[in-house]
């Protein structure tokens, strides 16, 4: 069943055909996942007092109906190190389609994944496992699994990527902790199987993974057309 | 449900025989089961008459017998009326040959063949479809006898939503010689369809192998069919048409453009271990490997050969496959060579691949592959016959066939497909040995074998 909170923002995001991302953020955190320091900040202050309290950098990202791939249109920045980047960042997003306030985000290190399910006609949910990032469609280094995913299957995902190096560790960097990863995916494609009805695809990307967390950092959610 | 009788039918109508028109897809079917096989057969039509002195049935409910399977070949909008009949007299089965169904628009006429096929819990086949190949029982294909290609009665049974592609399979099949359980095209599949085949012959007895040709599953019924594949005790490949994306689902997200249609299949078939075959040549070449060695190998390769060329081709395919060539101790290696004849022991290499040079003599080949059969490392042998070497002979086939007999280990030969060398590859076949027609065929055998995991 679905938790009380999710039915009313998949009501009232219907008119957009996805969910803005602070609604998609509080759907995953009722499902338990691990999300990083945020907050939907709808004025200035807000924003520059979050990012008083959890430390600068932050992130930025716009939140309007009418952008759905914020990176395409300079709708993400990166590394804001002071109030006074926050506050101009915040000032230039105000000014873009449909702008609805701003996410402000702890910054994270950490390797970059995407976690994805669609709703495939043919076989129900899906989940896509890969190496994350604004590029994931060019180098399409993706494993895709049936859902539910089992504890076994995630070696086995995991042995299918290329870049499977990136996972287990490169020159230094920490593996990807696999346990963690392991419960992530299998609490993500349960919390997919409940959302089937009503939704066309997600992405978690980038999902940033260190030695000890895998920290959702963004989610896109696509409804499915009047269902 | 039970398609036995469908398969195996004592009695059968054919139900739109023409008085006028031999060339008519009823007449055919007619024809070449009233003269070729077990099976009894009643013609049916409204207006009565002979044929072949036989009576005509002017309907179903007239045949006094109990009819296992009835063929109806009549004008999609006289189909229903004749469905309802065989139902009503309690007939085992039916397959709709005609067209003009959901293809055609008429996805009324489709829903309400579904409804009363359901209702009735009655085994309905097509529409639009050859139906039914079972060899030494029944041939349902409007094909004239004459004109079709046969495969032997064998263990691989192949469902396939095209007519068209079925029948060449068979042809394909022939050639390689490669045995038939049964065939079976379901067209519109509009009641039976590839899940209710797929656990039929997962029990059928006669069945080992089950091959499908797939364009598209029904809403759901691509995950229903990659479970009960997964259940199912025997190998099962798969054939995809229509893999390119159709480019007119809006793409929104990362994850919608990454696990396409397609992309979705693939990863959904090797996640439950059914074997994808890209094209026909790898259908074949599955079919052939998996019909005499239903077990799944890891996938570590001993390759005997008469020429460095053959064994580093094989190397480089087996690399790409993710197939292991594991290399042979000095100990086995010692073993082997004092076992070879005296012109090849100085110079024939056994590393793995074994190459045992244009001097070899059939007793290499055979000291060589049963070696490499009882090592605990190795769980497939390939054979890449060079038979036009001088001291190999047309017993070499046969010879190691019999090396497979008496080891039990997966054994997969290359030799060229000409006449010349007929008698080696039956040598090879008659003892369940797959013999490919090139290297790559070859590889691709083995690779069938690791990839079936359901086995």
């Amino acid at each position: 069943m679905l938790g009380k909170k999710i039915k009313p923002i998949i009501e009232r995001s219907r008119k957009h055909g996805w969910i803005l991302e602070p609604d998609a953020m509080e759907i995953l955190k009722t499902a338990g996942l691990d999300l990083p320091q945020y907050l939907f900040a709808e004025s200035e202050d807000d924003a520059a007092q979050f990012a008083d309290k959890n430390g600068y950098p932050v992130v930025a990202k716009i939140v309007s109906p009418e952008i759905m791939h914020k990176s395409d249109v300079g709708g993400v920045v990166v590394g804001i190190a002071d109030e006074k980047e926050l506050r101009e960042v915040f000032k230039r997003f105000s000014r873009m389609n449909g702008f609805s306030g701003v996410i402000v985000v702890e910054m994270l290190k950490g390797t970059e994944l995407i976690i994805g399910a669609r709703i495939d006609e043919q076989f129900g949910a899906v989940i896509v496992l890969g190496i994350g990032g604004v590029a994931v469609e060019i180098y399409n280094d993706t494993v895709i699994r049936m859902a539910p995913i089992k504890e076994n299957d995630v070696a086995s995902m995991v042995a299918d990527i290329r870049g499977q190096k990136l996972i287990k560790g490169f020159r230094g960097s920490d593996p990807v902790d696999i346990k963690t990863l392991t419960s992530l995916l299998i609490d993500f494609s349960n919390f997919v199987i409940k959302l089937e009805p009503f939704i066309e695809s997600i992405d978690l990307n980038p999902v940033i993974c260190t030695g000890s967390r895998c920290i959702i950092a963004d989610a896109r959610m696509i409804l499915s057309i009047s269902k | 449900m039970d398609f036995r009788t469908l398969f195996e039918p004592k009695k059968m109508a054919v139900v739109g025989v023409s008085l006028n028109n031999d060339r008519h897809p009823a007449n055919v079917i007619f024809n070449k089961n009233y003269f070729r096989y077990p099976v009894k057969v009643y013609a049916v039509n409204p207006k009565g008459g002979e044929y072949y002195k036989e009576k005509i049935y002017k309907s179903i409910s007239d045949i006094p017998e109990k009819i296992d399977l009835a063929i109806i070949a009549v004008r999609a909008d006289l189909v229903l009326p004749v469905l309802k009949e065989c139902v009503a007299k309690w007939v085992g089965g039916a397959a709709v040959i005609s067209g003009g169904f959901a293809e055609t628009g008429r996805t009324d006429l489709t829903e309400e063949l579904r409804s009363i096929a359901e209702e009735a819990d009655f085994p309905v086949i097509g529409p639009n479809c050859l139906g039914i190949y079972s060899p030494d029982h029944v041939d349902s294909f409007f094909l004239p006898s004459e004109r079709m290609v046969r495969p032997e009665g064998g263990n691989i049974a192949i469902v396939s939503q095209s007519g068209g592609i079925l029948v060449d399979q068979m042809v394909k099949f022939a050639g390689q010689g490669i045995g038939l359980s049964r065939a079976i095209s379901i067209g519109n599949k509009a009641a039976v369809n590839e899940i209710d085949l797929l656990k039929f012959f997962a029990r059928d007895d006669r069945t080992d192998v089950i091959a499908f040709y797939v364009e598209g599953f029904g809403p759901g019924n691509g995950r229903e069919f990659a479970l009960a594949a997964n259940r199912c005790p025997k190998p099962v490949i798969v054939m995809k048409a229509g893999k390119s994306e159709a480019g007119t689902r809006a793409v929104s997200s990362h994850t919608a453009s990454i696990a396409g249609d397609y992309a979705v299949f693939s990863s959904v078939m090797k996640q439950f271990g059914i074997v994808e075959a890209k094209d026909e040549y790898e259908m074949l070449s599955f079919c052939e490997s998996l019909g005499s060695y239903p077990s799944t190998i890891k996938g570590r390769v001993g390759i005997v050969t008469a020429s460095g060329g053959h064994g580093a081709v094989a190397v480089d395919r087996c690399s790409q496959s993710g197939l292991e060539i594991p290399v042979l101790s000095n100990e086995i290696q010692a073993n082997i060579r004092k076992n070879l004849s005296g012109s090849i022991q100085k110079i024939a290499s056994l590393g793995n691949p074994l190459d045992l040079t244009g001097s070899a003599r059939d007793d290499d080949f055979v000291v060589a592959a049963r070696e490499l059969s009882r090592i605990d490392d190795i769980d497939c042998v390939l054979v890449l016959l060079l038979p036009y070497i001088p001291e190999v002979t047309s017993d070499v086939g046969a010879r190691l066939g019999q090396v497979y007999q008496e080891e039990n280990k997966p054994i997969i030969a290359y030799v060229p497909h000409v006449e010349k060398y007929k008698m080696i590859i039956e040598g090879f076949q008659l003892n369940r040995v797959p013999v490919a027609h090139s290297i790559e065929g070859a590889i691709l055998m083995v690779d069938a074998m690791k990839r079936c995991k359901a086995c």
